[in-house]
């Protein structure tokens, strides 16, 4: 048989799946237990109990200063200006997007100018957003936004342009106005890419947290890594890494599982 | 009362000309196929009668009126493909035409009139042969049924016109049959006059009350630009068939027709109406 035919079973697919991720752990422990032999005090690649010790710390154990318990504070303190950020880029993607994709006048007016403020780099922008913003939560969150937004619109844009011009026309027959089209036609094609555009900008948003926490900040998962650097705890900084990809790969998950729970069709018109 | 009355319309698009001096009256409850080559303008014109295209020159009057410049509910329109909201169910793309005229911020009906609106919307799902799949979306349709949804979606509207761009072009033998009774018993009982666009020749004599042909007098590849297509054949039927009346000559040729049986692909009968 071809391979490109060639198809898993359910195990098999499961065996794979967790392979990579198992061999990784491996190479990470004999890597890790060959320094060690070496040096005891070796700080690069700390033996898996010391992730156990470092953990046990932050996440059940009250930080002896402030009496949080650190890693579930700092998850929180990310968490909020994750999804302010992204919340606040959804909804201007969803009104800015719509009204590009579907008013030719506003199109010309802003679909340009939403291109080249996509191009501008964000990280740039971040010593402006300090001065301004000053160095609370307002410029982290704005940074999120600014780096996320610009794509969404552009993304939600085209999708809106993308819809038959036929079923827009077919709409038009049925008696509907603009606002109604909006309402019923566009709207509820564009909000399952709506979820999967937030699902792809999970990355860049955790991105620009991580680098504005990491410059200005005393609490969230960004600010912890970059503190503990200075004392090479690596310790810490690996289970935080874990942690934060875990946290994005949750929220995809379940951002999907939404669409398609909210939106059967959806999914059959992937499948058809 | 729904004439059309085409006068003198030419068509180009930048440089080339796809329809030159296309005139034709279509009389009310007129069934009018319209044939030709591909690419002679077909759709093109279909599109304008519907104004969602400007003539480059030239007029359409309907019932004496120039025509609207945009697409209304007094003309419906089945399309080739992408008829239907892939994101309603088959009621609720019967349902919408109702919703958007009957409420205009909400496009939603509520309580009492959304119950008689959805009687209503049932009554049509059945009349085309899809009741049992009100529930389903167009993606678990067959092709058939979805042009049949498109059909109902288009009538709940009580159009004065229905434009038909090849409709029923890849539907199998079979369904196409069932579509063209369908389609026949619809045209007697509505008030509609029907323009269908077809490549199936028998399909427009079948149905139509007169046939009209698009041609490119001229077709030589060096004047394909300057010269457009133009009526060139215009044929009635004989004897002329009428709508909601019996032909005495042959009955049952034009009678409206009586359904026997259960149709290829209902949904109770279709293996992919359950997926
Ligand atoms: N938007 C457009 N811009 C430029 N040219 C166009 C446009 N739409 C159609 N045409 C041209 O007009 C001509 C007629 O197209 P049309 O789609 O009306 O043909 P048709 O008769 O419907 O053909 P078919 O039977 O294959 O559907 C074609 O030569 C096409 O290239
Ligand atoms: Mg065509």
């Amino acid at each position: 048989m071809r391979w490109i035919n060639t198809r898993p079973s359910r195990g098999a697919q499961l065996a794979l799946m967790l392979l990579p991720f198992l061999l990784l752990i491996a190479a990470y422990a004999t890597g890790s237990a060959a320094r060690l032999a070496e040096n005891a005090n070796d700080k690069l690649l700390p033996s898996l109990t010391g992730f156990a010790d470092a953990i046990n710390r932050l996440a059940f154990l009250p930080d002896a200063r402030t009496g949080d318990y650190l890693l579930w504070s700092d998850t929180a303190a990310s968490l909020i200006r994750l999804f302010a950020g992204l919340g606040i880029s959804t909804v201007t993607a969803l009104l800015i997007g719509m009204i590009i994709g579907m008013l030719p006048y506003l199109r010309a007016l802003l679909a340009p100018f939403v291109t080249v403020i996509s191009m501008v780099p964000p990280l740039a922008l971040l010593p402006i957003l300090f001065i301004v913003m000053g160095l609370g939560e307002a410029s982290k969150i704005a940074l999120i936004v600014i780096g996320v937004a610009p794509t969404m619109v552009r993304d939600l844009a085209l999708k809106a342009q993308e819809l038959p011009r036929e079923q827009i026309v077919k709409a038009e027959t049925l008696g509907g106005s603009s606002w109604q089209i909006a309402l019923r036609v566009v709207l509820p094609q564009i909000l399952p890419r709506l979820i999967t555009c937030v699902r792809l900008q999970l990355g860049p948003a955790w991105l620009f947290l991580i680098a504005a926490e990491a410059i200005s900040s005393d609490s969230g998962l960004g600010y912890r890594i970059f503190l503990v650097r200075r004392y090479l705890s690596m310790d810490i900084i690996f289970p935080y890494v874990v942690w934060i990809t875990l946290l994005a790969v949750l929220t995809n998950f379940v951002l999907d599982q939404i669409r398609i729970a909210i939106f059967p069709w959806s999914e059959l018109e992937k499948q058809g | 009362m729904s004439e059309l009355i085409i006068d003198g319309v030419w068509k180009e698009y930048g440089d080339q000309i796809v329809l030159e001096n296309v005139s034709l009256t279509v009389a009310s409850r007129a069934f009018v196929a319209l044939v030709g080559p591909s690419g002679c303008g077909k759709s093109t014109f279909l599109r304008m009668l519907l104004g969602q295209e400007r003539a480059t020159k030239g007029t359409i009057l309907i019932d004496g009126e120039p025509l609207p410049s945009e697409p209304g509910p007094d003309r419906g329109v089945v399309f080739q493909r992408y008829s239907v909201f892939p994101h309603l169910t088959v009621l609720g793309n019967v349902l919408l035409g109702k919703e958007l005229t009957a409420s205009k911020y909400k496009a939603k009906l509520f309580g009492a009139a959304r119950r008689a609106a959805i009687e209503e919307a049932r009554q049509l799902v059945a009349e085309v042969g899809l009741s049992g799949a009100e529930e389903k979306y167009p993606a678990q349709l067959s092709g058939g049924m979805q042009q049949r949804l498109a059909l109902a979606q288009a009538l709940i509207m009580k159009p004065k016109v229905l434009l038909l761009d090849e409709p029923f072009g890849a539907l199998d033998p079979g369904i196409r049959a069932e579509i063209h009774t369908l389609m026949k018993r619809l045209w007697h009982e509505t008030q509609m006059t029907v323009l269908m666009v077809t490549h199936d020749m028998r399909e427009a004599f079948t149905l139509a009350t007169r046939v009209v042909a698009f041609e490119r007098p001229r077709d030589r590849p060096e004047e394909k630009q300057r010269y457009g297509a133009t009526i060139t054949r215009d044929i009635s039927i004989w004897p002329p068939r009428r709508a909601g009346e019996l032909s005495l000559s042959s009955p049952d040729r034009d009678g409206p027709v009586v359904l026997q049986g259960p149709r290829r692909d209902d949904p109770s009968s279709s293996p992919s109406g359950d997926r």
